[in-house]
């Protein structure tokens, strides 16, 4: 049944995408979430009346994620093609697509991560600091735990974000279901190709959407 | 134990400086309820929070147990806050742990072992009456739960001053109560000084042994809980007494008294601080060939005994009244025959 709908599909080649669409997703999504937590971090804390309220800091971090998040990610990847040489040796395949990717999601996530640091109940942290916790025992016992859901909420929505630029870095040769959905489906006019990797990354989306949710609601005490 | 010299706090906001404490000395004795009361804005909420420094001062010092906090270095005040309990009107829980993880909080700020930890948080759960409790989350307790929680966990670390701020105002008047009780019965215990502040005088009336009236950062009046509730000299204080005892001479009941009852036999006894003399009646009653009709009056409790004032009529021979109302002056019960309306 699935020969005659999809007569060109190679199960083999399919399969390779399929895990290479995962790998940089997975990859990308762990490194968004720490840099982006990072930047989400500073930016939060150096706002005015933060805990390390600085002026400079956060002018520099906020230019620098609006700056990123302005470029288009066709772009950014072209850009970042020595950088990725230097650091990765090569500029293809989907090793090759994660510093373009990283690089992209994580100062989206971090505006997020920023939104949902501004919802923590100010009580709390002041509780926090009236008991006489340290900076490191507040963002980690206090900040972190308390925005949780929300920081999940966020990074999967990146996540899917990431899941869409793979495709695009695909087009430039970084492999996974977009690079074979454009080179085998799209130049042969193998239209069930097309639409068997269209299937296969919605699958994809609504496996994070699921995962993202079920952990966002489990976590939520509220 | 905590002493307060010339501290001020001036907030400058874009358009005008804010003085919300204004040049405040202040003496609280250890293992004192000490409550400050003042209307919205008179800055209770500023004066509280200097004395653990959310807020610095603009002036002024504030010495707890020998250390001035409005110096202390950042670690040094770290230190020095494990040692001064603070709880919320709003509670501030967090609610991503359990009520045993938020009273243990506080001990692993302090860098205590997970052992002793876990057996400490036991103790606290037993004491501020929440056992079994431990597990659930804040999301799962009513309020009056809620604030045990932040009591238990205000007295993780040991603290000898624990500071309120509105402690009660979010709950409904049987909670307020509760809460209260537990109040009186730590700082008992735990021979602990509480400082409250609070916009009620029923709570004022109910536990605290000295109390401060606050008005503009200012305080307009101090004293022991009773003295200022028989001699409120500020306007504000009155308004304050009033809130509880209500007023009534100003109420209409006494002329209504007046129209319904003969005048001459009518007394007004006044109850100041009364522990020896709650029987008064009964034992008027008792020793006297005379009928004691009750006509009017609030008499309250205080945390140094009771106060209030009784409107009564006594029918019976003239002379024999006269012996009562003499016998009335021999005790500490303050009388007026015939009140004026
Ligand atoms: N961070 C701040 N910046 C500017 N002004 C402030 C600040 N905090 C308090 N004030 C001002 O200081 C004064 C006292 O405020 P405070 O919160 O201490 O009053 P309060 O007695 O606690 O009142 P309430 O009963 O409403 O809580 C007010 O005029 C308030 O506007
Ligand atoms: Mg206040």
């Amino acid at each position: 049944m699935l020969e005659s709908l999809f007569p060109n599909v190679e199960m083999e080649d399919m399969l390779t995408a399929t895990y290479e669409t995962l790998y940089m997703t997975i990859i990308s999504v762990a490194g968004t979430f720490i840099l982006g937590l990072m930047l989400g971090l500073l930016l939060y804390l150096s706002s005015p009346g933060g805990l390390w309220q600085n002026r400079t800091l956060n002018m520099v971090t906020a230019s620098t994620v609006n700056v990123l998040r302005a470029i288009p990610f066709i772009i950014l990847i072209l850009l970042l093609f020595p950088f990725t040489d230097f650091l990765v040796g090569t500029i293809r395949g989907p090793k090759a697509a994660l510093p373009a990717l990283i690089i992209g999601g994580a100062p989206f996530y971090a505006r997020l991560v920023e939104i949902a640091l501004k919802e923590v109940d100010k009580g709390v942290l002041e509780a926090a600091k009236a008991m006489g916790a340290k900076y490191r025992s507040i963002i980690f016992k206090v900040l972190l735990p308390e925005s949780m859901p929300a920081l999940i909420s966020g990074i999967t929505v990146t996540a899917i974000a990431l899941i869409g630029y793979t495709a695009v870095a695909g087009a430039i040769g970084a492999g996974g279901l977009g690079d074979f959905a454009y080179f085998y489906g799209f130049q042969r006019s193998d239209w069930d190709v097309v639409l068997a990797c269209t299937i296969l990354i919605i699958l994809i989306v609504f496996l994070f959407q699921f995962v993202g949710d079920s952990l966002s609601r489990r976590l939520d005490r509220r | 134990m905590i002493s307060i010299k010339g501290l001020s706090k001036v907030f400058q906001t874009k358009d005008q400086a804010v003085t919300a404490v204004d040049n405040l000395d202040l003496t609280i004795e250890k293992g004192e309820i000490f409550g400050v009361i003042g209307y919205s804005g008179a800055g209770k909420s500023t004066f509280i929070r200097l004395l653990n420094r959310l807020e610095d001062p603009s002036a002024g010092s504030v010495v707890i147990d020998d250390r001035d906090v409005a110096s202390l270095k950042k670690k040094e005040l770290r230190l020095a806050r494990q040692d001064i309990g603070m709880i919320f009107q709003h509670f501030n829980l967090l609610w991503s742990r359990t009520v045993h993880d938020n009273i243990a909080f506080p001990l692993e700020v302090a860098g205590v072992a997970k052992k002793e930890r876990d057996q400490r948080v036991e103790e606290l759960i037993e004491l501020v009456g929440l056992a079994g409790r431990g597990q659930s989350y804040p999301s799962q307790l009513s309020g009056g739960q809620k604030q045990r929680v932040g009591i238990a966990r205000a007295l993780a670390n040991k603290p000898k001053v624990l500071l309120c701020d509105e402690a009660t105002s979010a709950l409904d008047p049987e909670t307020t109560d509760s809460i209260l009780d537990l109040l009186v019965d730590i700082n008992q215990k735990l021979n602990l000084t509480i400082v409250l502040i609070t916009h009620e005088m029923h709570v004022i009336r109910k536990i605290c042994h000295q109390v401060a009236v606050m008005e503009g950062g200012k305080i307009v009046e101090q004293g022991d809980v009773l003295d200022v509730f028989l001699h409120p000299q500020k306007k504000v204080t009155k308004r304050f007494v009033d809130q509880v005892m209500g007023d009534p001479e100003k109420e209409n009941s006494l002329n209504l008294i007046h129209d319904t009852y003969k005048s001459d036999s009518i007394l007004k006894l006044h109850f100041v601080g009364e522990n020896t003399n709650q029987a008064l009646i009964s034992d008027i009653s008792r020793k006297f060939n005379i009928d004691v009709n009750i006509l009017h009056g609030k008499i309250t409790q205080t945390q140094k005994g009771a106060y209030g004032t009784l409107f009564v009529q006594f029918s019976g021979e003239q002379n024999e009244i006269e012996n009562v109302v003499g016998y009335i002056q021999s005790t500490t019960v303050e009388v007026e025959v015939n009140p004026s309306a």
